[in-house]
């Protein structure tokens, strides 16, 4: 345990650094190159006069910088957020439950955050645009009350509170939510689209209020975690032994949870359900810069932030102008370029 | 978990696409009940390389143009036991007890089409999206998308309209008439023809039929020539879903004359004529018109739209030339139809009188 420790705090400063390398240079990519043919250097000329407090100027028509002001940049930056929301709420979910195959949706949070937004859908609350639609709102709560109808059923079950019986009380919590959602959406079928695109996710019609509604608590939630790391090392060695070293198991694992939750629910809010990338980045962080969270963590923000932009560049891009599910490209390219890392970690 | 879920958005998703590949239409739900029939269509035809709906469609239209001076109703399966039908339709109304008095519509344009041709009194029964007109007896819990056979049997129906095969329907023994979503106005006009052949409404539908097409060719009379077609991007939701002119509501503004900006999203009809818009390419091609056909579904008006991050680039939102459509009217293939090319039609006008002044 501490010869790994030691093993991984030699080389994280450098994979930190190129995995933020990797994101800025992703977050290029995806800026540069869109549906619209925009002078490259007037593209990252005007996102910077956007971003920064004072006028940079730029060479653009009107039409372009609004493009590039209005609806490339905050999707950019929107994707950075939920990528790294997700891919962290994962890390966490792993470490918390010591379970390789959880994912930020492990406790319920897809099928409560599905209940709730179909719920606003079919009461036709509101249209999943703008701040605080009501869609993003019961999407919110329903994906933390989820969590909460878990941890309760769980702990009911087992009063130790350990990972197992928490993991099948999710199961069985998502499966009662996806048949109450199922029904729903059975009974108003005029909503069903609007439903199935919720639930296929993605960054299509995203400008700046969902950045502004993500951005503080995606921050705060990830900040908090990542001081988290030693914490999740310790846990990783097993309850009993974890409680023997002076971690209260159960307060530190409810309080993670609810921290990733929060995180989950505030990207699922503003983005719909986007599989794969809480799973497969954190592995992939953890199979090239070894298994402390002190490195899986920070990695995965980075990692996922970087994955998700450039699975958005190719959701927006390789059919031009039309675009595709964004979890279809997670997954399409997520699992074979997981399954390349597994086995060249493993040789 | 979550690998599960997408998966089977993913099939549900393209069985919604798919389906509406065969029966060219999206925007309204009643489709789902041929995304579950188009499955088995889907699988069969892909490798066959065949459109199911256009090929039904050309079949169901010469059929029509062999029988239809003997008023046949090619498309009603009767049974053996029930022969007299023909020659009753041809005597129209003299013998009023032998047309259907009991007839179930599970399809929200054909019920359109029973009441435009006078049957209204015939129908006992119409599915749960049927609410138009509003005299329309609408059945709660019979459904179109997940139907029983048996809700359907107890109205004890002696027709039985559908937009495509039902499953175990035919035990019933009922005479069923499907009529698939239109490709062509003469698709529309052949099936309100057969709605009339069948319940004994000759007449009255070729007069619907008649005032239909006189009352399209006014519109398309009133266009002015134009050089250069302006172009229209037809809105399904908020999240930019469309239509191209592959589809019926497509191939309704190319009579009018216009163009299609999101013709380039699916050249290929991998979408089957419905796709995803990327926002900015939106902005960019800068159509002349926009049609909303979200304003039921998504709540969507000329205002949301121009307060969209962006849009205000849009010459037709600083035009204000942004037309609100029911998103009934355009997603069926009715008799509404007129409406619907009535309103475009000014639209389109409007624009080139702006345009010459």
């Amino acid at each position: 345990m501490s010869a790994a420790s030691v093993r991984a705090a030699g080389p994280r400063a450098g994979w930190t650094a190129g995995a933020l390398a990797l994101m800025v240079l992703a977050a290029t990519l995806a800026l540069i190159i869109g549906p619209t043919e925009i002078d490259r250097g007037g593209v990252l000329r005007a996102s910077l006069d956007e971003l920064l407090p004072w006028t940079i100027g730029h060479s653009l028509t009107d039409t372009q910088a609004s493009i590039v002001a209005n609806l490339r940049l905050p999707r950019v930056v929107l994707g950075l957020i939920v990528g790294a929301a997700l891919s962290t709420a994962g890390a966490t979910f792993q470490g918390v439950f010591r379970n390789p195959l959880a994912d930020p949706y492990l406790l319920g949070v897809a099928a409560g955050g599905g209940l709730g937004a179909t719920i606003a859908f079919v009461n036709e609350w509101g249209d999943g645009q703008g701040v605080l639609d009501a869609v993003q709102v019961t999407a919110f709560v329903g994906a933390l009350a989820s969590v909460a109808i878990t941890w309760t059923v769980g702990v009911l079950g087992d009063r130790a509170r350990s990972a197992t019986s928490l993991i099948l009380a999710g199961v069985a919590v998502a499966s009662f939510f996806t048949a109450v959602q199922t029904y729903l959406q059975q009974q108003n079928t005029e909503d069903i689209r609007q439903i199935y695109v919720w639930f296929l996710g993605g960054l299509t019609t995203s400008g700046w209020s969902e950045v502004g509604q993500a951005v503080v608590p995606t921050a705060l939630c990830v900040a908090a975690l990542l001081l988290a790391g030693r914490t999740l090392d310790v846990l990783s060695v097993g309850d009993d032994e974890a409680a023997m070293l002076g971690v209260p198991v159960g307060r530190v694992r409810l309080l993670l949870v609810v921290i990733a939750s929060l995180l989950t629910a505030t990207a699922v809010a503003v983005s719909g359900l986007i599989a794969f990338v809480g799973l497969i980045v954190p592995h992939t962080a953890r199979l090239l810069a070894g298994t402390s969270y002190r490195s899986v963590l920070p990695l995965s923000a980075i990692g996922g932030a970087t994955f998700l932009v450039l699975c958005d560049l190719a959701a927006r891009t390789l059919l031009t102008p039309a675009e595709l599910p964004i979890g279809v490209v997670t997954a399409f390219f997520g699992a074979p370029f997981f399954i390349v890392i597994l086995r060249t970690a493993r040789r | 978990m979550k690998f599960r879920w997408i998966a089977a958005l993913a099939v549900m998703f393209a069985l919604v696409a798919a389906a509406c590949g065969d029966d060219t239409d999206v925007a309204s739900t009643e489709d789902a009940t041929s995304a579950e029939d188009a499955m088995e269509d889907v699988a069969a035809d892909e490798a066959a390389d065949g459109d199911d709906a256009m090929e039904e469609d050309a079949m169901e239209e010469d059929v029509m143009e062999e029988d239809v001076m003997e008023e046949d109703e090619a498309a009603v399966e009767e049974p053996a036991d029930e022969p007299a039908m023909e020659e009753d339709a041809v005597e129209d109304d003299a013998m009023e007890d032998d047309v259907p008095t009991r007839i179930v519509s599970l399809n929200p344009t054909g019920t359109e089409m029973l009441f435009a041709v006078g049957a209204g009194d015939q129908v006992v029964a119409v599915d749960n999206f049927s609410y138009y007109p509003p005299e329309a007896p609408v059945v709660d819990d019979l459904s179109a998308f997940t139907p029983s056979v048996e809700a359907i049997a107890a109205f004890e129906p002696d027709l039985i309209v559908t937009q495509g095969p039902i499953e175990g329907l035919d035990a019933l023994g009922v005479p069923i008439m499907e009529l698939w979503a239109a490709v062509t106005l003469d698709d529309v006009y052949s099936q309100i023809e057969q709605v009339g052949a069948a319940t004994g409404h000759v007449g009255e539908a070729a007069e619907l039929v008649g005032q239909m097409q006189t009352d399209i060719d006014a519109v398309l009379a009133s266009l002015p020539e134009r050089e250069t077609p302006l172009t229209y991007y037809h809105e399904l939701d908020n999240t930019l879903y469309s239509v191209t002119s592959s589809t019926f509501v497509g191939y309704v503004y190319g009579l009018l004359g216009l163009e299609n900006a999101a013709d380039a999203a699916d050249p290929d009809g991998e979408f089957f004529g419905y796709p995803q818009l990327n926002e900015e390419f939106l902005v960019t091609a800068d159509p002349d018109i926009i049609f909303l056909a979200d304003t039921i579904c998504c709540a969507q008006t000329a205002e949301t739209v121009a307060e969209r991050p962006g849009w205000d680039q849009l010459s037709a939102v600083q035009n204000g030339n942004i037309v609100e459509l029911n998103d009934d009217i355009v997603s069926r293939w009715g008799p509404r139809i007129v409406e619907f090319i009535q309103v475009a039609g000014e639209a389109v006008a409007a624009l080139e009188t702006a345009d010459a002044s």
